[in-house]
């Protein structure tokens, strides 16, 4: 280990609103790996990006992002939010939209300098959004809200990016352009990348390693380590059966395929979640 | 001596036309972040609170002016505290404004002598403001504006990306705590001039009209200043030559601007 671990986490245990999410994981990321993350929901994905970005305390151990401790607003990391999130009404232009991020934190008025142009026409060009900037948030369809957010991740050059799934909501088609694009953004800028979804076939040509989450403990290794029967049995507490059919993997329990289930609890969740 | 007439004849407009000004620049300018911040049902019933204020003050002796500033103001702020546990609750807030209007009659029950008053308050009188008022509506019109100009640009950040304005170490509570404290001063302002019933009209319609018609923020908010201004103007204008309610003028003015603006694309 010549080179600083990108992430590096150890003994870490996280709780939220009381209840654990994480409980004494430790795992360390290379700089430039691709990390796909997956697990059901509430496995903890989001919580683990929103601690690794300082927002939510460890109860326990230790969290350093290239070397230091964690800061909140760490210029390093690029973060993507769900983007469910995202005001589906806002009638403002995607380059306002990206706009208002480019030193947003600071007081003052929303004048933003030649800097902040060229820093945006930049960040348009490494996600192919070029032609989305004068359009208004509200007219754009999925793929191009999600190109939008990959282009605000990469505002202020960072090292690292969080990509909270990226995948939610798009055809097959525009599931692959997007990973094919992070993928391509990660090698040209030299990113680690880790990547959440609830579908592992969809990431399995371009993930370095797999970070699999469920009942508070963490897998992190090789496709081939990790999606097996007894790793995925241990972290979702019953059996579970891994088949491989034309290089696509399928992890079913009791007969039924998980993945799947995951998906469709997923939209359940969505009918009593209302973002203003 | 002519001259003098029309002094008194006219210092009316004169003090209506200031007044509405200063006003019009500060709902104009709060309404858009309203808008865009999709709190306008919010800000709607931050001025019913103040109802309850002014007629509270006035029972125990003070202005309701002021009565009406420190209520929306500091209901403003708390709103802005209770953040997403009040986020989507239209009846919540439904029925806290409609029990501040509930405790405004109750206050005016027990002072009666007020009543005169009471539809000055809840539909406005641009034409008959005091020219003593000027004063502090510009000086609390100075203060709105400064603040605001000062939170801007966190705000939008945390208008438009709050999960990335919080990483980078934005508190969303905090700003919208500022933010909606200065909503109710700007709604206070807005009903010296249409009344807290119709505050919507110059708080909401210019600014929603202004979001119709142009995606860009800067521009949107000249946008929204002018709308306002001309609503408020050509109000008092058709009041004066039609001899109708200026408060009516303002609203059928708003009404228009917003419908001609769903009529673009």
């Amino acid at each position: 280990m010549s080179e600083i671990s990108a992430i590096s986490i150890k003994n870490l245990s996280l709780n939220l609103g009381g209840a654990p999410i994480l409980d004494n994981i430790s795992l360390e990321i290379a700089s430039g790996e691709f990390i796909g993350v997956l697990g059901t929901n509430g496995a903890g994905k989001t919580t683990l990006f929103r601690a690794i970005l300082g927002l939510i305390p460890p109860a326990s151990g230790e969290i350093r992002v290239l070397g230091a401790p964690v800061t909140r607003g760490n210029a390093d990391i690029g973060y993507l939010p769900q983007a469910r999130n995202l005001n589906p009404q806002l009638r403002l232009s995607a380059r306002e939209f990206l706009k208002s991020a480019w030193r947003g934190q600071h007081w003052g008025l929303p004048l933003y300098g030649r800097e902040a142009e060229a820093a945006i026409e930049r960040i348009l060009g490494l996600s192919q959004a070029q032609e989305l900037a004068n359009r208004p948030i509200s007219e754009l369809s999925g793929g191009e809200r999600q190109r939008l957010l990959i282009a605000q991740s990469l505002l202020g050059n960072p090292k690292i990016l969080l990509l909270d799934e990226p995948l939610i909501s798009l055809d097959p088609a525009r599931q692959q352009a997007t990973i094919h694009l992070v993928r391509q953004i990660g090698l040209e800028m030299k990113l680690t990348i880790l990547f959440s979804a609830h579908e592992l076939n969809p990431l399995l040509g371009s993930l370095d390693r797999v970070l699999y989450l469920g009942r508070g403990q963490a897998a992190l290794g090789a496709v081939a380590e990790v999606i097996t029967a007894p790793v995925l049995s241990k972290l979702y507490g019953t059996d579970i059966e891994v088949i491989t059919v034309n290089n696509r993997i399928f992890v079913m329990a009791s007969g039924a395929e998980l993945g799947l289930e995951a998906h469709l609890h997923e939209h359940d969740h969505d009918h009593g979640h209302h973002h203003d | 001596m002519i001259t003098g007439i029309i002094m008194t004849e006219y210092g009316f407009l004169y003090t209506a036309l200031a007044g509405s000004t200063i006003v019009a620049l500060v709902g104009a300018m709060i309404g858009y972040f309203l808008v865009l911040r999709n709190q306008t049902f919010a800000g709607h019933a931050l001025s019913h609170i103040g109802f309850a204020g002014a007629t509270g003050a006035v029972l125990v002796g003070l202005s309701p002016f002021w009565g009406l500033i420190a209520f929306s103001g500091i209901a403003g702020v708390l709103m802005g505290a209770l953040g997403e546990k009040l986020a989507g609750r239209d009846i919540a807030i439904g029925m806290i404004l409609s029990l501040s209007l509930g405790l405004g009659l109750l206050f005016l029950h027990f002072y009666t002598a007020f009543a005169t008053q009471l539809t000055a308050l809840l539909f406005g009188n641009v034409l008959g403001i005091d020219p003593a008022m000027l004063m502090p509506l510009a000086l609390i019109a100075t203060f709105t504006l400064a603040a605001l100009a000062l939170l801007s640009r966190p705000l939008i950040f945390a208008s438009l990306q709050p999960e990335l304005a919080e990483a980078r170490g934005v508190s969303l509570r905090g700003i919208s705590m500022l933010f909606l404290g200065l909503s109710g001063l700007a709604i206070a302002l807005c009903a010296q001039i249409v009344g807290m019933l119709l505050v919507f009209t110059l708080l909401i319609g210019p600014a929603a009209a202004a979001q119709r018609l142009t995606i860009r923020i800067v521009p949107g908010l000249v946008l929204s200043v002018i709308f306002a201004l001309a609503m408020c103007w050509g109000g008092i204008g058709l009041a004066v030559l039609t001899d109708w309610p200026t408060s009516f003028c303002i609203t059928a003015l708003s009404a228009l601007i917003y419908g001609f603006s769903l009529f673009k694309n």
